[in-house]
């Protein structure tokens, strides 16, 4: 107990000592939640859109109008050849190009029945589907309006028709930033944490100190307590810094119990640390440290579900997932979070991340050789 | 006659194919200084990292300090003391933030490490500098302090590995000045060195080549034994025994 004190308080000193450590505390999550939460989002605001509109009616001027009135879209050029917005679409000029035959208006009106083309650039494919939907949307609403109007009924329904009325729980307003913001944080705890733990051993290992400690009567457990007690300290100040910034910056809801997200994050964690403990374990320098983590880091996160749900992939990717820590922790962040779970409903995550911490952490110990 | 602390019979170091300690035979004894000399890749750090519990021996047997080494490697670091080459004191910390925490990791009291730490300091004129850290002194003065340091538990045994590589002869000689006291005060030195007048200061020498130890003798016995006069005679008539 005693040697693990003067451990701990040998790292402190020569973690507040050294001058970049702040700016990493600080700076990192900082940077995260104001640049990765804002960029990281799926709204799409800006739809470019190319109008065709051979008709030049006064209903396609409408709905070109209705469709330019709308938020999403922005009416970027318009021609009337269609060879030109399909170039248009070739050079990645335009998201979308809208158009409208010939005699539009005409049809509409005889037959009660007219087609217009939507031709969506799909690149990006949620974009385009995003794209797709808000401008079906749009022309749906429109055509209900024209339908009503022409036949002079006000209010006119058809009779079978079901409104669909949504409300979305848990962020009401579809808010991306509250989506994400906790699964940023969750990979901030875990950069944090795998890094600044892994590269502190190696470091040793690099300028020779360790072996000086090897000689010594050290117990191998003290020591990778040692080595890891530090860093959970600064990952879990951190993360009430991110939170922090979120509900300052963009009022991010937090409605669960932050004693339970934290004890989450602790134990998480300490699977975290002791896996960039184990890495740096059978590493020499810095650098297969840094690689190593890399590709550790870059699967979990990846299958982790920050971007894409889970649910939605392939199910051998979903077994991995049962392995991946990350994609527990980032569970539990959002499920606290923005829903507010209570323990009961996380017994599950907290099994598997306890298994997961004590797993990493006596591996640590186990592989770090005091004996070559 | 005074009791053996370091016993090796047959010790052999096998990398792969490379036999780095070919069968080594020697004993230290109490209060000694015992020098431990060879040429570059000679195998003399594979031996002492063996002796020190970093390194396991693939074969034969040694006692350090009345443990053996291949079973007892936690026993025999709580009564060895060991400086690198490699410098190992921590230059982000002061030298009195250094000496509590290997203190503390021995488990000195607080009251006895106060007490030693304020003798180490005025034995080496460093009372100044206490909280200036380990990177702002010049690489003399770091020498010496990771050699009290290496000794401030007070060990049976200290082990030191080319200790004064790259420092000029007035503070080798101040450097030795420091193993006397040691001895003086009970600690046995095993040292290893590449400089020959360092070899003279020793109470008995062995000298290596290819993992094999070639000679062993007070360094009296050994000039006389090759017929020369110097240290550097014996070195070079032992490791190019043709010319």
């Amino acid at each position: 107990m005693r040697t693990l004190f003067y451990l701990l308080q040998k790292e402190f000193i020569q973690i507040f000592r050294n001058k970049t450590m702040l700016p990493i505390i600080f700076l990192v999550p900082l940077l995260q939640m104001l640049i990765l939460v804002y960029a990281a989002t799926f709204d799409v605001k800006k739809i470019n859109l190319y109008i065709v509109d051979k008709d030049l009616s006064s209903t396609s001027r409408q709905m070109v109008s209705k469709l330019g009135g709308s938020p999403f879209f922005t009416i970027t050029d318009c021609s009337f050849s269609l060879q030109e917005g399909e170039e248009a679409i070739m050079k990645d000029k335009t998201d979308m190009v809208i158009h409208i035959p010939r005699n539009f208006e005409r049809n509409l009106m005889r037959e009660e029945h007219n087609n217009v083309q939507l031709l969506v650039n799909a690149i990006n494919s949620t974009k385009a589907e995003l794209a797709f939907n808000y401008a079906s949307m749009v022309i749906r609403n429109y055509n209900n309006h024209i339908i009503t109007s022409w036949k002079g009924i006000p209010d006119f329904k058809p009779l079978n028709s079901v409104e669909i009325d949504d409300s979305y729980w848990f962020n009401p307003e579809l808010n991306y930033k509250f989506y994400m913001a906790p699964g940023i944080l969750a990979i901030l705890v875990t950069i944090i944490g795998m890094f600044l733990s892994g590269m502190n051993l190696v470091r040793e290992k690099e300028i020779g100190t360790i072996e000086q400690l090897n000689v010594t009567p050290i117990r191998k457990h003290q020591f990778i307590i040692g080595k890891l007690v530090p860093f959970l300290f600064i990952a879990l100040f951190d993360l009430a810094f991110g939170l922090l910034i979120a509900k300052v910056t963009f009022s991010l809801p937090i409605v669960g119990s932050l004693g339970l997200l934290f004890s989450f994050a602790a134990i998480y964690l300490i699977g975290i640390l002791g896996l960039g403990l184990l890495i740096s374990t059978m590493c020499d320098t810095q650098q297969q440290v840094m690689f190593s983590g890399f590709f550790f880091m870059l699967i979990f996160v990846m299958l982790g579900g920050i971007f894409t749900p889970v649910e939605s992939m392939p199910t051998w990717a979903q077994m991995l997932d049962r392995i991946n820590p990350i994609y527990y922790f980032m569970r539990v962040m959002r499920m606290i979070v923005l829903k507010g779970s209570g323990f009961a409903d996380l017994k599950n995550e907290f099994i598997s991340l306890l298994v997961f911490g004590i797993t990493m952490l006596s591996l640590a110990i186990r592989r770090y050789r005091k004996v070559a | 006659m005074s009791t053996k602390v370091i016993e090796v019979q047959n010790l052999v170091k096998r990398f792969g194919n490379f036999v780095a300690n070919d069968h080594l035979n020697f004993d230290v004894y109490e209060g000694e200084i015992f020098g431990f000399l060879g040429a570059n890749g000679a195998g003399k750090t594979t031996a002492i990292r063996i002796l020190c519990g970093l390194s396991s021996p693939t074969s034969g047997h040694a006692m350090v300090a009345g443990f053996n080494v291949k079973n007892q490697p936690e026993r025999v670091k709580k009564n060895i003391g060991y400086m690198s080459q490699k410098f190992s004191l921590y230059e982000d910390l002061t030298i009195s933030e250094n000496i509590r925490f290997y203190s503390g990791i021995y488990g000195i009291s607080r009251a006895d490490r106060i007490e030693r730490e304020r003798q180490l300091l005025r034995n080496l004129e460093l009372e100044a500098e206490r909280d200036k850290l380990i990177s702002s002194l010049p690489l003399g003065w770091k020498q010496k302090l990771a050699f009290s340091i290496a000794i401030f538990h007070k060990p049976r045994i200290v082990f030191l590995d080319e200790p004064t590589g790259g420092v000029d002869p007035v503070t080798r000689r101040k450097f030795w000045e420091l193993i006397y006291e040691a001895v003086h005060n009970g600690i046995t030195v095993f040292v290893t060195t590449h400089y020959m007048d360092e070899a003279e200061y020793c109470d008995r020498v062995s000298i290596m080549t290819e993992g094999k130890i070639a000679a062993l003798d007070t360094p009296a016995g050994l000039k006389q034994q090759f017929d020369t006069d110097t240290m550097d005679g014996v070195f070079l008539k032992i490791a190019r025994p043709d010319k």
